[in-house]
């Protein structure tokens, strides 16, 4: 199976980790993952203005292209993913915005949120199924408690991203699970980390960030897992923490048996 | 009172300022109230007073993180994040009232930040 895959900027830079072994994962799966030929930045945080039309029209594009070769588009970075699938809510509800988009971009046939959104979890969840990944893994990670740390991009708003319960969400703690730990539930798990205000105000990250590791320190976790660049150098950087903090896909990576090739 | 702002502010944000009960929940869960000098329940009562400039003149607008903690939690989906967005778009609309420039980039730079935090701030900060 094939799907259209928008890894974002961050993926090609910072977050290389977040993207190889999202990748290598999937076609053990039996999934390829494909990048468009081009696509452009999502710009990081959804403008919910109804009068902002020209900061969507990146994604749009990309949700087009997926259209156009009648595939569902997979997204891993929590940012994009959040910005994608509001865009393509917004776009399915509001005729307003969909005309001005449409008429700006002058597509061969008008985009009005026909494709399908998956953010990797989901794929794993609702493509490939948990208990069919469980079967594929050959390094479970016995014992490791491990905290979600699900942030504020992936589940809200939870109208448009429709992703799991926003208040106690499951899909993280069922994806700790099919690979062979144990889920830690602490309260800050999804709360946001301070984002980009590092930027411009450290104080509040580090106290955001510190907040949400503390918790799960204290709840137990041994490591913290995150599908969000900007939530994993928060909470490492910023906060006052030691507890290790990993991308989701690295540990899935590793209980597939394949995370050292992939580090050659 | 300026009507036209709070038109602006009313259409750009399509938030209905009418329907909140003044419950507060969006302000108790919002992760940047201690740094706000409006918090998210009054940003809703002042746009509904037509009192928007003092709100475009305050650092709060810079403050939202976007978790849209307040818009899921709110009783009566007023959806508060959507017209502190709109307030900012006002304010950062305006010629020469970027809040970031990029000349201030360099100094912000460390080996691990990523991409992501440079492109946001730049979306939430400036036009």
């Amino acid at each position: 199976m094939t799907f259209s895959y928008y890894p974002g900027c961050t993926l090609k830079t910072k977050a290389k980790d977040l993207d190889k072994y999202a990748r290598a994962s999937a076609e053990v799966l039996g999934i390829t993952l494909e990048e468009p030929a081009e696509w452009q930045c999502c710009g990081g945080a959804y403008t919910t203005a109804a009068d902002e039309i020209a900061t969507k029209l990146s994604s749009v594009r990309a949700l087009n292209s997926a259209k156009e070769l009648d595939r569902a588009l997979v997204t891993v970075c929590s940012a994009c993913h959040n910005v994608i699938k509001q865009t393509n809510y917004d776009i399915t509800n509001n005729a307003d915005m969909a005309m001005k988009v449409n008429n700006y971009l002058k597509l061969d046939q008008p985009y009005n949120g026909e494709t399908t959104v998956y953010h990797y979890l989901e794929m794993l969840r609702d493509v490939v199924g948990f208990d069919k990944l469980a079967e594929k893994v050959v390094n479970p990670l016995k014992g490791k408690k491990i905290a979600a740390y699900y942030g504020c991009l992936l589940l809200r708003p939870s109208k448009a991203l429709a992703m799991d319960d926003p208040e106690n969400p499951t899909i993280m703690e069922d994806f700790i699970r099919a690979i062979g730990a144990e889920p830690v539930i602490y309260s800050q798990r999804n709360e946001c980390c301070g984002g980009y205000i590092t930027m411009e105000d450290k104080a509040q990250a580090a106290k955001r960030s510190s907040t949400v590791m503390n918790c799960a320190q204290e709840n137990g976790a041994d490591m913290v897992i995150t599908a969000c660049p900007l939530c994993l150098y928060n909470l490492k950087k910023n906060s006052d923490s030691e507890l290790p903090v990993v991308y989701f896909t690295e540990l899935l990576a590793e209980a597939l048996g394949i995370k050292e090739q992939e580090e050659i | 009172m300026n009507n036209n702002l709070k038109e602006q502010v009313l259409r750009s944000s399509q938030v209905n300022v009418l329907k909140c009960m003044r419950c507060g929940k969006c302000s108790g869960t919002c992760p940047s109230y201690d740094e706000m000098e409006y918090h998210p329940h009054q940003f809703v009562y002042m746009v509904e007073k037509g009192d928007i400039e003092k709100l475009m003149n305050s650092k709060s607008i810079y403050k939202c993180l976007t978790c849209f903690a307040c818009v899921d939690r709110c009783p009566r989906s007023v959806q508060p994040a959507k017209v502190v967005e709109a307030v900012r778009l006002a304010a950062i609309r305006q010629q020469g009232n970027n809040h970031l420039i990029p000349d201030q980039i360099p100094s912000m730079l460390d080996e691990d930040l990523p991409q992501q935090a440079i492109v946001t701030a730049f979306r939430k900060y400036t036009k």
